[in-house]
């Protein structure tokens, strides 16, 4: 297989290094507004803990007998920095190996990772929204409260927003610098 | 029988235009943009804090300007069931004194922290005239923080005006008083044994504890009202005095026999100099000092033993006298600092004093006499001219930056605008009625923001609908940006405002606590979460700690108390977020409701007389399930084997 030209290959290098924000910054948030929130309850998830209203969300959550949201809930915050890690050791490989299937697999790895992580949300957003305390205090016959995977959901009093943050905003970008050079690949065929 | 009809005819002549012979009433005053300018849109935030002393309340109140509207009644001096304040057992240390808890004053004054003469708003001072008080309350929290009583001093009417860095908060005595060991003396040996002492109350830059300094021993005068000298007159400070007859009985008449009383100027880097340099006095004086923890949620009362008294009558330099006509109320320091305006109540003129004349004065020995060897300077030599006919009864001066002058007239029931260079009256607004006091944003400071005006009055009379004998007090806002002064606003008001200080709300407004961490909770009684909810017995006492959070007490059913126990029952709430108070009550406690702010710990003392089972609950609606969130406490006879415990929920 032919070698990439230069262009691609720093698109590539810079399309490996924008998951390195991934440790610094927040990858998700969700938010809530209410009548009596105007000012919003915003959650952010970060790789390894959550930040934000946490506590203030738990606290209204309890009324639909919601379980807890905490760190220790999701094993994602242990592994999900490796799994990173893995990911940009992989696009520095391969960047030195330097072959045109290097943008399309490192495409591919992405693509696939994104989707797993949306997978991996909504069942965790149906097993919250779904399985809630038989003695919770209000009940609304046939009421879920699973968040939207990503855009605005109205939930009772809440409507609710969830979407990608910073971390992986950036990382979107990334993707596109990879989507540039495979086209730019395609057209210098 | 001719002129018998001629009179008739003079008689219905008369009858009919007498309506039209009353004077113009308030209503032709408005004009008609009034309403917009004093609108605040749903949602939208006033301009201006304007914090309202509440005279014989004690309490201050926080108006929002231009709106008038009341945003909170914050208590100082007098309880306050409504928050627990002197009935938790946090708070009740806040309100003793060397005489005991005392429930209740009198709240005149408000001085509002400065830096460089400009508003910084960090404190808000208040005092406390009939037991004399000072109190220091936190606007980032709008919560009383300390409290330090003013030994020697009866009245602490002169009180509290602040120097521009808030180096001091004064306390001048109204009433003059025998003190120390000689205080059994006969009422007519006031000139011998009455004294008139005047404090400076040290304030930390840092933390704004207050810390009694030290007093000055002044004349058996009394002592009205005060103003530091600002920027140029930077180092002195103005009292205001009447009574200088220095009698004893029907002061109404007595008091009001000299042409001219006096203001009295004190030199107070000069006494801070001498009580560096060990000039003072040490003399016992028993005072409480009381401060309030934001960490531990509690106060603590500390008595005081001693203060340092400077003589002026040894230590020269200190205090001077400058001749005021008839009785001055209010003495009043232009932004400039150059001119002292002092409010003759019963003088037909206002005298401004210059103070770079008073200076030279002083250099020049410029003297009329003196008094126990403290200068009087002359008058004509201090002045710098005189308000002609500016109106009845000058009571309060202040200040728009831009040159003029406002005072009220009590008498003649206006506010008088004039223009302190020229001291030419420039405008009169009519108030509704009896003007006291008077506040402009800004207006005691060196930078005034000349906007608005507000007139608090003495007399209501039927101004709003009427609501039997006793009435709101009123208050009006005039627009004062242009030439002529613009009624905007007639407004009820809380309690019986003397004076109230306004500063823009930019201030503070985004530096508010919102609730306290609960990590930062240091009090002996905190509980950090559910898990710890538990019921102690140590002899006759049972300590309920109980948290609260949405929407639930835990622990919810107690059982075990018995009659004459001491019940305490110390509430943390739980809740880490913006506006979520809980309360808590008990039936028949003889003692007001508790109400925690987030992650704060405070305490209900209740002791069981009867057998019976107690409902408690949270009076603060605090969330859907607010009906639901109550407890029950059940009281057996004294020696019963009921033993102790508690739970919730998990019964069914």
């Amino acid at each position: 297989m032919k070698s990439l030209s230069l262009t691609n290959r720093i698109l590539l290098l810079l399309a490996v290094l924008t998951l390195i924000p991934a440790y610094f910054t927040p990858l998700w948030q969700i938010s809530l507004w209410a009548p009596q929130y105007p000012e919003g309850l915003n959650m952010k998830i970060w790789i390894d803990q959550l930040s934000g209203n946490v506590d203030q969300i738990n606290g209204v959550n309890h009324y639909i007998g919601m379980k807890h949201i905490g760190v220790e809930m999701f094993p994602e915050f242990t592994y999900l920095k490796y799994v990173i890690g893995a990911m940009i050791g992989l696009g520095l490989i391969f960047f030195l190996v330097g072959k045109r299937w290097s943008i399309y697999s490192f495409l591919g790895l992405l693509s696939a990772f994104g989707i797993a992580i949306l997978v991996d949300m909504y069942l965790w957003g149906y097993e919250y929204g779904h399985e809630l305390d038989p003695k919770a205090a209000i009940k609304v016959e046939g009421m879920s409260y699973q968040p939207p995977l990503i855009g605005y959901k109205q939930l009772l009093n809440f409507l609710a927003y969830s979407g990608p943050d910073t971390g992986s905003w950036i990382l979107i970008g990334g993707m596109g610098l990879l989507v540039l050079a495979v086209y730019l690949d395609w057209k210098g065929k | 029988m001719k002129t018998n009809k001629w009179l008739l005819a003079a008689g219905l002549i008369a009858a009919a235009i007498a309506p039209g012979c009353k004077p113009k009433g308030a209503q032709s005053a408005i004009t008609g943009d009034a309403a917009a300018k004093v609108y605040v849109a749903p949602g939208q935030h006033d301009e201006f804090y304007n914090i309202v002393s509440g005279g014989f309340n004690g309490q201050m109140s926080v108006v929002g300007l231009p709106s008038g509207r009341v945003l909170k009644i914050l208590p100082v001096f007098s309880v306050h069931p409504e928050n627990g304040w002197g009935y938790s057992e946090q708070s009740k240390p806040m309100l003793n004194t060397s005489l005991g808890f005392v429930p209740w004053d009198d709240l005149h004054h408000i001085a509002i922290s400065t830096t460089n003469a400009e508003h910084d708003a960090r404190w808000a001072f208040g005092n406390a005239n009939n037991t004399p008080r000072i109190a220091r309350v936190d606007l980032n929290s709008f919560k009383t923080v300390e409290i330090i009583e003013i030994p020697n001093s009866a009245g602490n009417h002169s009180s509290p005006f602040i120097t521009q860095n808030t180096e001091y908060v004064v306390a001048g005595t109204r009433f003059s008083v025998p003190v120390g060991d000689n205080q059994d003396v006969s009422i007519d040996s006031y000139k011998e044994n009455f004294k008139g002492y005047i404090s400076f109350i040290g304030v930390n830059q840092e933390t704004g504890e207050m810390n009694l300094s030290f007093q000055i021993e002044a004349p058996p005068f009394n002592f009205d009202l005060a103003r530091a000298g600002k920027n140029k007159s930077h180092g002195w400070f103005f009292f205001s005095t009447y009574n200088t007859e220095m009698a004893h009985t029907l002061l109404e008449v007595n008091a009001s026999q000299k042409d001219k009383d006096f203001i009295m100027a004190v030199n107070w880097k000069k006494a801070e100099e001498y009580v560096k340099a060990g000039k003072g006095t040490k003399k016992k004086a028993r005072y409480a000092h009381n401060k309030w923890n934001e960490e531990t949620h509690s106060a603590t009362s500390t008595m005081m033993e001693e203060v340092l008294t400077l003589d002026p009558t040894v230590l020269k330099d200190i205090v001077y006298f400058i001749p005021c006509p008839k009785s001055p109320h209010g003495t009043d320091t232009d932004p400039t600092g150059e001119y002292i305006i002092g409010s003759g109540k019963l003088a037909a003129i206002i005298p401004v004093f210059s103070f770079t004349k008073m200076l030279a004065a002083i250099e020049k020995k410029d003297f009329e006499g003196d008094i126990q060897g403290m200068p009087v300077l002359k008058y004509e030599s201090v002045l710098h001219g005189e308000v002609q006919k500016p109106g009845l009864g000058p009571l309060h001066t202040e200040f728009d930056g831009k040159g003029n002058a406002y005072t009220s007239m009590f008498v003649s029931s206006e506010i008088v605008k004039w223009n302190i260079e020229t001291l030419e009256v420039l405008d009169r607004a009519p108030t509704y009625y009896s003007v006291g006091h008077l506040s402009i944003p800004g207006g005691p400071t060196g930078k005034p923001h000349g906007k608005y005006l507000v007139a608090y009055n003495k007399i209501t009379k039927d101004r709003y609908l009427p609501t039997g004998p006793e009435l709101a007090h009123s208050a009006q806002l005039y627009d004062i940006s242009g030439d002529k002064m613009q009624l905007l606003l007639d407004f009820p008001t809380i309690g019986e405002p003397h004076y109230a200080e306004a500063f823009p709300a930019s201030l503070i407004k985004d530096r508010q606590v919102k609730f306290y961490p609960i990590e930062k909770n240091h009090s002996p009684y905190a509980l950090k979460g559910i898990n710890d909810a538990r019921v102690e017995r140590k002899g006759n006492q049972v300590h309920v700690y109980m948290t609260s959070i949405r929407s639930n007490f835990r622990p919810d059913n107690i059982e075990g108390v018995q009659v004459g126990d001491e019940v305490y029952f110390h509430v943390t709430n739980l809740e880490q977020d913006w506006d979520v108070p809980h309360g808590f009550a008990i039936k028949g406690a003889n003692t007001a409701e508790l109400l925690i702010m987030p992650g704060e710990t405070s305490t209900l003392k209740w002791i069981p007389d009867r057998v019976g089972v107690f409902p408690f609950y949270c009076t603060d609606f605090c969330s859907a399930l607010h009906q639901e969130m109550q407890g029950y406490l059940r009281v057996s006879p004294k020696g019963s084997n009921v033993s102790l415990k508690y739970s919730t929920g998990d019964s069914e």
